[in-house]
């Protein structure tokens, strides 16, 4: 298990958490490549289904970040978000995702070095988390 | 204080009684139709059925030990829009509480409906009843009755009452406008009549029914049923929880899910007026099924079994009443219904929730707060 190397899926809203990746990438701060980011308009459009099916297809956990709350570019997207996850983390560890694999933080536009500590923290944890178990079933 | 009449039972035939009752409902000038599960002609089945004439209520059985349907969804198309005329609708408690769960939705109105709750004894699946009922029709309703009053097994043969009903909680109908008791009370003799709310109480008022007081046994009788339910109920979610409690088991206990939706389609609160399953998002590619083989060498057909479940529980487990139409609809016999139960308690519990409690509360995905579950962030807003 030595070179396991595990994937985060992370859903990231347009206005905080992808700005702050980008600056991230700008301020040439390095953290480890094991996210895959998708940008999204709003942390409130991250419909369960997709965290459900990364999970499903084997990511090793699923990270949803957007705007502080009251910052929010639509208001109130992220309370809505915080309310979905809420439910994946009472659904989920149910079934035996431990519920590190599903992981809501709040990184505003400025918080570049945030994202890199977030993303870096995450990887020896779910490396000590081992791998998603579906990925060895044949399920979908 | 709520106002309680009675229902005289004539020659130890309550169902008699009822349709009496149901026949003077509709002779009220403010009810225009009644929907009330009957006995089908053209065969022994029991189906809800919409009535206007007072002459056309003799096949009236809702105590049959069934509900090929949770009737809730019948109520939702007959109020969705203006009926243009009120209507009575008896129902058990779980599809009052679906119904309730709908009218949030917008997928149905309270205000020509009057709801009509009988206490619930309990129903066979739809196979077992044909198995119970035989040709003896409203017979076999009566012996099961008295039966299950006298506190006799319900089982029969190798079947019994579904599981569904053996862990329903909510037996007596204590959010319908009029509430028929039965739980606790002698009913060879009388059924109880109560208003819970002030439209049932203007009602009551012109059917001029003898008063009552409530039988000194009921309540007790009521929490001994409850009781022996939710001791049923906490042994199901322990096996359930055990049973699925990783993925691999999730996969066992869903194996036989060959993807024809029955249990959506017969679940009263799967809201959604397409489901996306059936939609273009889950018409894959051909390439897709063959990549993911590739991937891991071999994939179950047709794919997308767990993530179905999985994304119908996150859809409706907050709103499910457990009426159990999901394991009645099931061809395969997967027990669907024990697996929502038990991941319902759970997302129920942390929302606070009760389905089907009352039309006031919220459902939780439709509502959010600040300074809420702080702890999912780390403690921070």
């Amino acid at each position: 298990m030595e070179d396991y190397q595990p994937t985060i899926i992370a859903f990231v809203c347009n206005w905080c958490t992808y700005t702050a990746a980008d600056l991230a990438g700008t301020s040439r701060l390095s953290y480890p490549p094991n996210v895959r980011l998708i940008r999204v308009m709003c942390t409130g459009m991250v419909d369960p289904k997709y965290v459900i099916k990364a999970l499903l297809e084997g990511a090793d956990a699923v990270l949803i970040s957007g705007c502080h709350i009251g910052d929010c570019h639509y208001m109130n997207g992220n309370l809505k978000a915080r309310r979905r996850v809420k439910l994946l983390k009472e659904l989920l560890p149910r079934f035996g995702f431990d519920e590190q694999r599903v992981k809501l933080t709040w990184i505003g536009a400025s918080d570049g070095i945030q994202f890199a500590e977030t993303i870096t923290e995450m990887v020896p944890e779910l490396k000590a988390l081992g791998p998603n178990e579906v990925r060895n079933q044949m399920v979908l | 204080m709520a106002k309680i009449a009675k229902i005289e039972v004539k020659e130890q035939n309550p169902l008699n009684s009822l349709q009496g009752f149901f026949k003077t409902l509709l002779e009220q000038e403010e009810i225009s139709a009644i929907l009330v599960p009957q006995h089908l002609p053209m065969k022994d089945v029991v189906m809800p059925t919409l009535v206007t004439d007072p002459e056309k209520l003799n096949g009236t059985d809702p105590l049959a030990p069934v509900f090929p349907m949770n009737a809730a969804k019948v109520v939702s198309r007959l109020t969705g829009k203006p009926l243009g005329g009120s209507v009575a609708v008896v129902l058990r408690p779980c599809e009052i509480r679906a119904f309730i769960e709908l009218v949030k939705l917008k997928q149905g109105r309270m205000e020509e409906v009057v709801l009509v709750g009988i206490d619930c004894l309990g129903a066979y699946t739809n196979v077992d009843y044909r198995r119970f009922v035989g040709d003896d029709g409203a017979e076999a309703t009566l012996r099961f009755c008295q039966n299950v009053l006298a506190g006799k097994s319900t089982a029969v043969e190798d079947f019994d009452l579904s599981p569904a009903c053996k862990a329903c909680e909510y037996p007596v109908p204590e959010n319908a406008d009029v509430l028929i008791g039965l739980v606790g009370v002698d009913i060879n003799q009388q059924m109880l009549v109560k208003a819970n709310t002030p439209q049932g109480e203007a009602l009551l008022e012109k059917l001029k029914l003898p008063e009552a007081k409530e039988p000194d046994g009921r309540k007790k009788a009521i929490d001994s049923l409850v009781a022996q339910r939710v001791e049923y109920r906490d042994k199901m979610f322990a096996e359930t929880t055990e049973a699925t409690s990783n993925i691999e088991k999730l996969t066992s206990y869903l194996a036989n899910c060959v993807n024809c939706f029955n249990c959506r389609v017969a679940c009263p609160v799967c809201y959604c007026k397409e489901c996306v399953f059936v939609t273009d998002v889950f018409d894959h590619e051909p390439t897709q099924y063959l990549r993911w083989a590739k991937r891991k060498g071999i994939i179950k057909m047709p794919t997308d079994t767990v993530f179905f479940h999985i994304t119908r529980l996150a859809h409706m487990s907050t709103a499910c009443i457990g009426c159990g139409q999901c394991s009645n609809a099931c061809p395969n016999n997967i027990p669907v219904m024990q697996l929502f139960r038990t991941v319902s308690s759970h997302t129920q519990k942390a929302f606070e929730y009760e389905p089907g409690r009352s039309v006031e509360d919220d459902p939780p995905l439709s509502i959010f707060r600040e300074g809420e579950f702080l702890e999912l962030t780390g403690g921070k807003e």
